[in-house]
């Protein structure tokens, strides 16, 4: 889930507290949960989030506090062991809203506050339709996690549940069932405060509160589904993963979203090779812990049926640029080594005269493959596709390509990005450009139409999906998307972040820094990366930019370089 | 060490009294109640709560039972089951019930009969019942799917009637 402790950095200003008999030193200002997180004590809440404004309705985060206790002219009052007298506050506080203050002392596990847990579940529970086996929130719900470890276990309740709207259409992403919501109202605090779009209320009184838009209103914002993460029940729910997969078969792997150069962390949630969803992953030099809609749903690619995993070879009659199209999914399928074999000598060829080849690379590529492919393009002229859509203020960046900073730090993209396609396109038109070299990109929506790749004598095209551009190539290597391999991505402000496998691999594709470096072998160099942290050494030992980094310092979260 | 072995008496020792009540005891079988049932002819009874196949019920409405919630796919041992769920149209009967298995296969060459798919149904939706001759002449014939497992399971009436207040 989104929710992950915050971890404040130590700021000069502690305070001593005692949480459950353990006396710590705190940061001044942090609440009553976020100071016990610190002794290793977890109290429930529903309502409470850290990034987001403390509403304190939900009870659920009952604690006891207390202090020192003093005479009336400031002595303190000693027991008979010598130590100070504590004083415990008669009435239990919520600690979400409650700072820490010096000498504060909080008590989690008495009988008052497992008295209080349990009455705040019993009544939550009280009108709750209990259709755990049709609900998408099923082990992953706050409400069963809570009834397990703090609940009373068993109902006192006998009357007629309140009835309450069901499957209400929230919006084009996400769907209502009110009887499931406990009301904590994180949602409508998270339209209101990060997204900007206060869309949602709470209407009705007493068991009647209804959680509903506003009159004229739908939730239909691009971060609406970040409501679906924050919904600690199943009362919010994605209409993508809605009824697809029960969450306790979902593999969780951590990756970042590449449909922006924002590059969200993500963790990307599989079964049996399929992607079910992707929810954000909390970081907060990037994304905090949201994510936007557009990118969180851009994901069926991953699991299209039509992908390559065989390399083709065009029929031998050379040039036969286009005679591919047309034909099924596995005409001129070979093998990978192959088709690596006949590419070899041709590819050779071609590159004795550096001035007929161009090499358009993909801004969507890891920095490892970037890093080989201007290995592979030194020479020639290269250049990437820029790829924009609107840009908001808050995490969209115009630039669709999540790696167009690694591509340019690389020397693949030109300065601006894309300004020498159409320099390309002139060149296979004049015939001076005879060989292209194409990575993921379907250059015929890009200036470079099917007819001007007729006349090229040699097309190679590393893809993961049938294109336009596929089916004119003389020769296709099947590569894969970010979800099947290692690598890196620099996003827009310059922060270098990993993605690791989710889904294995199908067929002969393979990632196609492998490709690259087989290429680079075929062509004669000695290029010896039989792994990515191997590979990775290598591109910071000869890019300033990743100067000193390795692999494993990028991390979970990521690294920042500094790109001008 | 040294072995003890048993002195026999005489009678023991000329065998034929203990071959005698052999053939005695054997012919005493004649003239008892025959046991044997002539299988597969003659079945036997199957008394109720047998753990033989696994099949899928329909409530007295006709409502499939299962709701696709998928935990008898997760707790089954030998992975022997696969759900596929969907959404109830909004002009279904049952459509309040809102979620129900568009696929339901058991593969019968995997199932154990452990009955840990009955036991953990939160619906009473699945059984494990009297069928146990489960044979077919494929791998493919032995995935029973649910339009099988329903009619092995037919009807059971449901005291509960959860879903009628939802």
């Amino acid at each position: 889930m989104a929710e992950t402790p915050t971890t404040a950095a130590p700021t000069p200003e502690m305070v001593n507290v005692t949480i459950n008999g353990t006396a710590i030193r705190v940061p001044k200002g942090i609440n009553v949960i976020e100071a016990a997180r610190y002794v290793g004590v977890f109290i429930p809440h529903y309502c409470y989030h850290p990034k987001l404004a403390v509403a304190g309705n939900c009870r659920m985060c009952m604690v006891e506090i207390g202090e020192a206790m003093f005479t009336p002219d400031r002595q303190p009052v000693l027991e008979a062991n010598g130590k100070q007298k504590i004083v415990m506050q008669p009435r239990l506080v919520i600690g979400c809203n409650t700072p820490v203050k010096e000498g504060m002392v909080v008590v989690t596990n008495s009988a008052a506050v497992t008295q209080a847990q349990n009455a705040v579940l019993e009544f939550l529970l009280i009108n709750h339709p209990l259709d755990c086996p049709i609900c998408d929130q099923a082990g992953e719900c706050k409400l069963q996690e809570y009834s397990v470890e703090f609940g009373a276990g068993a109902s006192r309740f006998r009357e007629e549940k309140v009835h309450k709207p069901k499957k209400v259409d929230l919006g084009p992403r996400v769907m209502l069932d009110d009887e499931r919501c406990v009301l904590c109202s994180r949602c409508i605090r998270f339209m209101r405060d990060i997204a900007k779009d206060d869309c949602l209320g709470i209407v009705e009184r007493g068991s009647h509160s209804t959680l509903t838009c506003w009159p004229g209103k739908k939730l239909d914002s691009n971060y609406s589904l970040n409501t679906v993460d924050l919904c600690p029940v199943g009362a919010l729910t994605d209409k993508d993963f809605r009824f697809k997969m029960r969450t306790w078969f979902l593999k969780e792997s951590k990756s970042i979203c590449t449909s922006c150069a924002t590059g969200c962390n993500t963790v990307i949630w599989s079964r049996e090779n399929v992607v079910y969803r992707q929810t954000p992953r909390s970081n907060d030099a990037v994304n905090e812990c949201w994510m936007c809609d557009a990118g969180r749903l851009n994901y069926k690619f991953i699991n299209d049926p039509n992908r390559l995993t065989k390399a083709i070879v065009a029929p031998a009659s050379l040039p036969a640029a286009g005679k591919g199209s047309g034909a099924g999914k596995d005409a001129g399928a070979t093998s990978y080594a192959d088709a690596l074999k006949q590419l070899g000598p041709k590819l050779r060829a071609a590159l004795a005269n550096r001035d007929s080849v161009a090499f358009i690379g993909s801004a969507r590529a890891t920095n490892e493959e970037l890093y080989l492919f201007a290995k592979l393009a030194k020479g020639s002229v290269s250049d990437c596709v820029p790829r924009s859509w609107t840009a908001d203020s808050f995490l969209v960046k115009a630039d669709r390509n999540p790696n167009s900073a690694g591509a340019k730090l690389l020397g693949v993209a030109a300065e601006p990005m894309g300004s020498k396609l159409a320099a390309i396109a002139d060149g296979i038109k004049s015939g001076k450009i005879k060989t292209l070299v194409v990575h993921q990109e379907d250059v015929t929506k890009h200036g470079i139409a099917a007819e001007l790749l007729a006349k090229l004598s040699l097309l190679l095209v590393i893809d993961f999906k049938q294109t336009a551009t596929t089916k004119a190539a003389h020769f296709v290597l099947p590569g894969v998307t970010f979800a099947e391999k290692r690598g890196t991505f620099t996003n827009a402000k310059g922060r270098v972040q990993r993605v690791w496998p989710a889904v294995s691999l199908d067929g002969e594709a393979r990632p196609e820094w492998e490709i690259f470096r087989d290429l680079l072998r075929e062509l004669g160099g000695v290029d010896n990366h039989l792994d990515i942290a191997a590979l990775f050494a290598d591109m910071a030992g000869n890019v300033p930019a990743f100067a000193g980094l390795t692999l494993a310092k990028v991390g979970d979260e990521g690294v920042q370089i500094s790109v001008s | 060490m040294k072995l003890e072995r048993p002195q026999l008496t005489l009678a023991e020792r000329l065998y034929v009294p203990a071959v005698l009540s052999g053939l005695a005891l054997t012919f005493s079988h004649i003239f008892r109640k025959k046991v044997t049932l002539q299988y597969p002819e003659e079945k036997p009874v199957i008394p109720p709560g047998y753990r033989g196949q696994p099949v899928l019920v329909k409530d007295e409405e006709g409502r499939v039972k299962c709701v696709a919630c998928q935990l008898c796919e997760f707790v089954c041992p030998p992975r022997a089951i696969t759900i596929k769920p969907m959404e109830y149209p909004a002009d279904a009967k049952h459509a309040k019930v809102e979620k129900t298995p568009a696929e339901f296969d058991i593969d019968m060459l995997r199932c154990i009969y452990c009955g840990y798919c009955e036991e953990v149904c939160p619906e009473q939706a699945i059984f494990l019942r009297g069928p146990y001759s489960v044979s077919g002449l494929s791998r493919k014939a032995m995935v029973f799917n649910k339009a099988k497992l329903l009619e092995l399971g037919g009807t059971l009436p449901d005291p509960i009637k959860k879903w009628k207040k939802k």
